[in-house]
């Protein structure tokens, strides 16, 4: 594995396959009565958040402190990156002060691999989403939840996600959820397909390793998985789609459209959920919803990333267990 | 450390083989009985990766002489070794706590050698978070010596005095394809 996480596209099926078995381990942790584990003790992690996010912000935090790291968390909001101060400036305030690893959300795509390959900080980098780019815990969050649901609890240890079809609906182009999705689960072995709406779908999505269909009901019968985004009205600066209704008839899932599905399939969103827009509250809460099943592996997964970046003297580097006494 | 890994087949002899460890396990599982009186809240841990199929054939054992199911169940204790940051992390392997926790029992840790006893210090750290046992005891298929913590073995299969230069392996056959204990010259890689 190397040395930060920036993107899903660095992931080998081997590296992210031992991610997923670590992160099914951590699992078990959050059963017992005392939810912690020495591993990181006397480690620094800084969350550093340029950009608003409560659960994937909680969540790093829990999976830091289950871990014993000491955390310190940064918020752009009246720090001194209101009165002006530099990416760099901070990254050299962190790494004057000694932390072990930095967990970044920035909105500009490129600024985790800036902070981790200018030589500002000595750190581990992990991205915990820049910009309109990736979002790489995520789709390792999204990855371990099908695996889970798909191919089993226990029987998933060293599988992959060979063979089986996903489809990801909605704001592909303002996705870093979708983008990171696609990367992963090819490397995985899954069969992606994005549908979206002709405005929704980037350029260059043609190199993707996907499928595009501008039709949710011819795909739904075929799909394992369907993974809903959510709209991102923030990020857009013109009219993607006529209405909210018209996007919600022909993009959204409702129980009808849920029925479709083969029966071991579930929907997946990886929150904050629009209810009525993008997903019928029939559908958020139906038990083939795994949207709260993913915030709580969300947990497992950062516990797994952070102690293979830095459990160890160095990145593990693969799945070999030494026997020593 | 002992890396047992670095042993190889060819300059290595056996110590145990096959009978003797069968053996050996049927004598510690009546000491278990005795000392335990009856062993009626025993839970046995097996520490992965030998451990485990260790304590699963303990478990068979007293299961014969107590005519009663046997607890059994695996501790990895990875995250707690004090040495993690001297090596590249490694893959978790399985901890498995039976049903009825360990709360007031009489856990018995089950490893295949006994050498530092760093693995032991850190399996009682770990089950310092899982719960309260009774009391802990520790079994092991070989003791090979050279302590480097005021640890030491309840129920030992066999006492091998070693010297640093040498290395112990255990091979089991759910895991190796064999049961037998190797004892051989440590390799210089440089």
């Amino acid at each position: 594995m190397q040395r930060h996480l920036i993107s899903a596209a660095d992931l080998t099926r081997d590296d992210a396959v031992l991610i997923l078995d670590t992160a099914e381990e951590m699992a078990r942790v959050a059963d017992r009565p005392i939810k912690k584990l020495p591993t990181l003790r006397g480690r620094t992690v800084v969350n550093l958040f340029f950009e608003d996010s409560t659960r994937t912000r909680i969540s790093f935090e829990a999976a830091e402190k289950r871990l014993s790291a000491d955390v310190i968390n940064f918020t752009a909001k009246g720090s001194s990156v209101s009165k002006g101060e530099s990416l760099k400036d901070t990254a050299q305030t962190l790494e004057a002060m000694g932390v072990d690893a930095v967990v970044i959300r920035h909105g500009a795509s490129g600024a985790p691999y800036r902070l981790a390959n200018s030589g500002w900080i000595d750190a581990a980098v992990i991205n915990a989403g820049d910009g309109t780019h990736q979002h790489p815990t995520q789709a390792l969050l999204d990855a371990f939840t099908m695996r889970r649901r798909l191919v089993g609890r226990d029987a998933g240890l060293g599988q992959d996600l060979d063979g089986r079809r996903i489809t990801i609906v909605g704001d592909v182009l303002h996705s870093r959820v979708a983008r990171s999705n696609v990367d992963l689960l090819h490397t995985l072995g899954a069969e992606v397909t994005l549908v979206a709406p002709p405005t929704l779908v980037p350029v260059g999505v043609e190199t993707w390793p996907c499928e595009v269909s501008y039709d949710l009901d011819s795909t739904l019968p075929k799909s394992d998985a369907v993974m809903m985004l959510r709209v991102q009205r923030e990020r857009m600066n013109a009219a993607f789609f006529p209405t909210e209704r018209e996007y919600s008839r022909r993009y959204g899932l409702d129980g009808e459209r849920m029925a479709k599905m083969p029966e071991h399939a579930i929907v997946m969103h990886p929150g904050p959920m629009v209810r009525g827009m993008e997903i019928t509250a029939e559908v958020a809460d139906s038990e083939r919803c795994t949207a709260i099943e993913q915030v709580a592996n969300g947990v497992s997964i950062r516990m797994a990333v952070l102690y293979l970046l830095l459990g160890g003297n160095e990145p593990a580097a693969s799945h070999t267990r030494t026997e020593e006494k | 450390m002992d890396r047992q890994q670095d042993t190889q087949a060819s300059d290595a002899r056996p110590v145990l083989e096959g009978p003797d460890i069968a053996r050996v396990l049927t004598r510690i599982a009546h000491e278990i009985v005795e000392r335990a009186k009856g062993a009626d809240d025993v839970v046995l841990l097996g520490i992965p990766t030998r451990g485990v199929f260790l304590a699963q054939r303990l478990a068979a054992k007293l299961e014969e002489i107590t005519e009663r199911k046997m607890p059994v169940g695996s501790l990895d204790i990875t995250m707690y070794r004090d040495d993690l940051r001297m090596h590249p992390p490694r893959a978790l392997a399985r901890t498995e706590i039976p049903g009825d926790g360990i709360d007031g029992r009489l856990v018995i840790l089950v490893d295949d050698v006994l050498f530092s006893g760093r693995t032991i210090r850190a399996a009682l750290d770990a089950l310092n978070d899982i719960g309260r046992p009774r009391a802990v005891q520790l079994a092991v298929l070989v003791d090979r010596g050279h302590r480097e913590l005021p640890i030491r073995a309840d129920y030992v299969g066999k006492n091998i005095p070693t010297s640093l230069r040498e290395t112990v392996k255990v091979q089991l056959a759910e895991e190796d394809g064999r049961d037998t204990v190797l004892l051989g010259a440590k390799q210089t890689s440089q």
